[in-house]
C-alpha cells in the first residue's frame, strides 16, 4: 500500500491532466443520467462533483471515478416518479448508511461469489436499458433529430482515430451544437427539460417526514442502489486493480462509496457509485491518484458553474447519440463469444439475468436471482455422486453431502450378498446427510443380513464420521 | 545483437516467433526477448469473460505459453517481458528505450476498413521504433 501523501501527489501532473479529460467527459452522461432518473440535471450534477471529490479522500480504490452512473438513475426511476425529489434524497443517504455497514461486515469478500456471467447479465442488461431510454427523446421526432443524433453517433467513433487528448463526446456536442444554431434546426434542447445549476451545492436535509412510513418507502430503494452501486464499485475496482498493478482495500471502498452518497444526499445530488467507463479512461489518460478523482469533480462543477447557459443550448438529440455510444460500451459484445464458449449452464445464467433485470426493470433483482441460479447450478454440479459395483466391492465416486446422499442411498436397493465393502477413496465426506446417508445404508443393508465394511475415508471424512456418530 | 518479438498469441504471432526462432539460431550472440502487452482497452472485457483474478492469469498465461513453448522446444532461451498499456506505444517505449536491435512482429491481416476503425499495431510501430522491423505475414 501506498502512503497517503504518495496516493494523493505522486503523480500530480498525470492526474491533473486525467482529472481534466474526465471531468469534461462526465457532463454529457451526467445529464443523460439525469434524464433517465427523471430529475432535473442539476440532481446528477451536484452527485458527480459530490461523489467525485468525497471518494478521492473517502474511497478504496485511487484513480476509480464515482459519479451519478446508469445503473443507479436506473434504480431510481419509479420513486422519483412516484414520491419526487425528496425522497430520493432520503433513499440516497440511507443508501450510503447501508454501504457503510456492508463495507464494516466485509461485503467484499461476498463478490467472489458473484460469478462472471452474473456480471456480464447485468452489464448486458444496464446497457440495454440506458439504449432503451433514449427512445422517447428520438421516436417520434422529426427530421432533424434522426439526422442529429446519427451523426452525432457516427463522429464519437470516428473522433478518436484522430484527436485523442480531448474526449470526443464533448468535441462531437460542440460541433453538433454549432451546426444546430446556425442552422436553426429545431430541435429539444437541454435547456427546455429541466434547469441549471448556477450555485455550489448546498447542505439541506431532505424535507421529508420522519415516520415508518417514510422508511417503507425509500428502504427498499436503498436497499436496490446499495447492492447496484458497491457491485459497479467493487467490479470497477477489480479491473483498475489489475490495469495497475496494485491491489485496493475493497471493503475501504465499500465504506467510502457509503460516505460519498451521504454527502451526496444532504448536498442534493442523486445516488452514484463508480463508472467502468470513466474509471477506464481516468487510468488510461494517466491517472493513478486521488488528485485525479478530485480534480475531476472539482473541474466538472467548475465548468459548469462558467458555461451552465451553454449547456442549456446543447440539442437533446445530440445527447442522445452520445448515449446510444455510451449504451453501446457498456453492453458487452464479446459476451456471444461467451455465450458460444462458456458451459450451458452459465450462459443460461447470463440470458436469465438478463431477462429478469429487463422483466423487472430492477437490476438488483436480476443480479440477486443471477447468483442464486448459478450457486444452484454449481451445488447440481459438484453433487454428482457415482456408485461403481465390482464384485462385492462397491467404489463411490464424487462428494457426499446433502444434494448427492438420495443418490447414493438409491444405489444400494439391489443389494443382497452377504458381505460387502463401500469403498470411499474417491469421495469425500461433507457434512451430517453423508454420514447419515452411510448409517442409513448401513442399517438397512444389515436388516436384511448383508455385512457392511466402510473403508478408504480420508482424514478429514473419517474425523467428521467419528465426530458425529 | 537483441532481438524483441511482440506476441499477442494470434497464429500470425506465432509465425513472427518461428521466423525470430530461426534468426536467432543463426546469429551466435542474439539474445531473444518476447513481447507482450496487455490492451487496456480489452481490460473490462478480459476481467468479464474470466472468472477471477487466476482465470484471469490462466487465459494471459495461455497467450504467450505456445511462444514460450515452441523457444524451449528448440532449445532457444528466450526473456519474457509483459507490458500494459496501448500495445503499439508500449511496443515503441520498450523497443527504443532498451535499444532493441532487431523488432519482429506479427501482421494482424485487417482488411482496410477494420484498420481504420482499429488502426494497425505493425504499421504505427514501424513508423517509430529506431531499429529494423520485420514484419511477418
Amino acid at each position: 500500500m501506498h502512503t497517503i501523501k504518495q496516493q494523493w501527489f505522486g503523480n500530480i501532473r498525470a492526474d491533473l491532466l486525467a482529472g481534466i479529460v474526465v471531468g469534461l467527459a462526465l457532463i454529457p452522461e451526467a445529464l443523460a443520467f439525469a434524464f433517465i432518473a427523471g430529475v432535473d440535471p442539476r440532481v446528477a450534477l451536484y452527485a458527480s462533483f459530490v461523489m467525485a471529490v468525497v471518494i478521492a479522500f473517502a474511497g478504496g480504490r485511487p484513480a476509480m471515478v464515482s459519479a451519478a452512473t446508469g445503473a443507479m438513475a436506473l434504480v431510481i426511476v419509479s420513486l422519483v416518479a412516484n414520491h419526487g425529489l425528496e425522497y430520493l434524497l432520503a433513499a440516497t443517504i440511507l443508501t450510503g448508511i447501508i454501504q457503510i455497514f456492508l463495507g464494516l461486515f466485509g461485503v467484499a469478500n461476498l463478490m467472489r461469489f458473484i460469478p462472471n456471467s452474473v456480471m456480464l447479465g447485468f452489464l448486458n442488461a444496464l446497457g440495454i436499458m440506458i439504449f432503451l431510454a433514449q427512445m422517447p427523446y428520438l421516436i417520434g421526432g422529426n427530421a432533424a433529430t434522426y439526422i442529429f443524433a446519427i451523426i452525432t453517433l457516427a463522429l464519437v467513433y470516428v473522433i478518436p482515430r484522430f484527436i485523442k487528448a480531448i474526449p470526443a463526446p464533448l468535441i462531437a456536442i460542440v460541433v453538433m451544437t454549432i451546426i444546430a444554431i446556425i442552422s436553426g434546426a429545431s430541435m429539444q434542447t437541454i435547456g427546455d427539460l429541466g434547469t441549471m445549476p448556477d450555485t455550489l451545492p448546498v447542505f439541506l436535509f431532505p424535507d421529508i417526514p420522519l415516520t415508518l412510513e417514510t422508511l417503507k418507502i425509500i428502504l427498499p430503494y436503498s436497499l436496490a442502489l446499495a447492492v447496484v452501486g458497491l457491485l459497479e464499485s467493487l467490479l470497477t475496482a477489480q479491473v483498475l486493480d489489475d490495469m495497475t498493478d496494485t491491489p485496493s482495500n475493497k471493503n475501504k471502498e465499500a465504506r467510502g462509496q457509503g460516505v460519498a452518497n451521504i454527502f451526496t444526499g444532504f448536498l442534493g445530488g442523486m445516488a452514484g457509485c463508480a463508472l467502468i467507463g470513466q474509471s477506464v479512461i481516468n487510468v488510461k489518460s494517466g491517472g493513478r491518484g486521488r488528485l485525479s478523482t478530485f480534480t475531476a469533480g472539482v473541474f466538472l462543477m467548475f465548468l459548469i458553474l462558467v458555461l451552465g447557459d451553454l449547456v442549456a443550448i446543447i440539442p437533446m438529440p445530440v445527447l442522445v447519440g452520445i448515449m446510444i455510444m455510451v449504451s453501446a460500451t457498456t453492453f458487452n459484445w464479446s459476451s456471444f463469444k461467451f455465450l458460444k464458449q462458456a458451459p450451458k449452464s452459465e450462459s443460461f445464467v447470463m440470458l436469465a439475468t438478463v431477462a429478469i433485470i429487463l422483466y423487472t426493470s430492477n437490476l438488483a433483482i436480476g443480479v440477486v436471482v443471477g447468483v442464486i441460479l448459478s450457486s444452484l447450478i454449481f451445488v447440481a454440479k459438484v453433487s454428482r455422486v457415482s456408485v461403481t459395483k465390482k464384485g462385492q466391492a462397491f467404489h463411490v465416486k464424487g462428494p457426499l453431502f446433502f444434494a448427492s446422499t438420495t443418490k447414493f442411498i438409491k444405489a444400494f436397493d439391489d443389494v443382497n450378498a452377504k458381505e460387502i465393502t463401500i469403498n470411499f477413496a474417491d469421495s469425500q465426506l461433507w457434512d451430517e446427510s453423508a454420514v447419515g446417508a452411510i448409517i442409513k445404508v448401513q442399517q438397512k443393508l444389515e436388516q436384511n443380513g448383508t455385512t457392511v465394511h466402510i473403508k478408504g475415508l480420508n482424514a478429514s471424512s473419517e474425523q467428521l464420521y467419528h465426530q458425529l456418530i | 545483437m537483441n532481438i524483441a518479438v511482440a506476441i499477442d498469441g494470434s497464429d500470425n504471432a506465432l509465425r513472427a516467433v518461428e521466423h525470430a526462432i530461426m534468426l536467432v539460431r543463426h546469429l551466435p550472440d542474439a539474445e531473444l526477448e518476447f513481447l507482450h502487452v496487455v490492451d487496456y482497452n480489452k481490460a473490462k472485457d478480459d476481467y468479464l469473460l474470466s472468472q477471477n483474478p487466476e482465470g484471469l492469469a490462466l487465459k494471459r498465461e495461455q497467450k504467450i505459453h505456445p511462444a514460450t513453448e515452441l523457444a524451449k522446444s528448440k532449445g532457444v532461451e528466450a526473456k519474457m517481458t509483459i507490458l500494459k498499456g496501448n500495445p503499439s506505444a508500449e511496443i515503441i517505449k520498450h523497443v527504443n528505450k532498451e535499444e532493441v536491435q532487431q523488432l519482429i512482429i506479427g501482421s494482424r491481416g485487417l482488411n482496410t476498413f477494420q484498420e481504420m476503425i482499429l488502426g494497425s499495431v505493425s504499421h504505427k510501430v514501424m513508423k517509430h521504433v529506431n531499429c529494423p522491423v520485420t514484419i511477418v505475414k
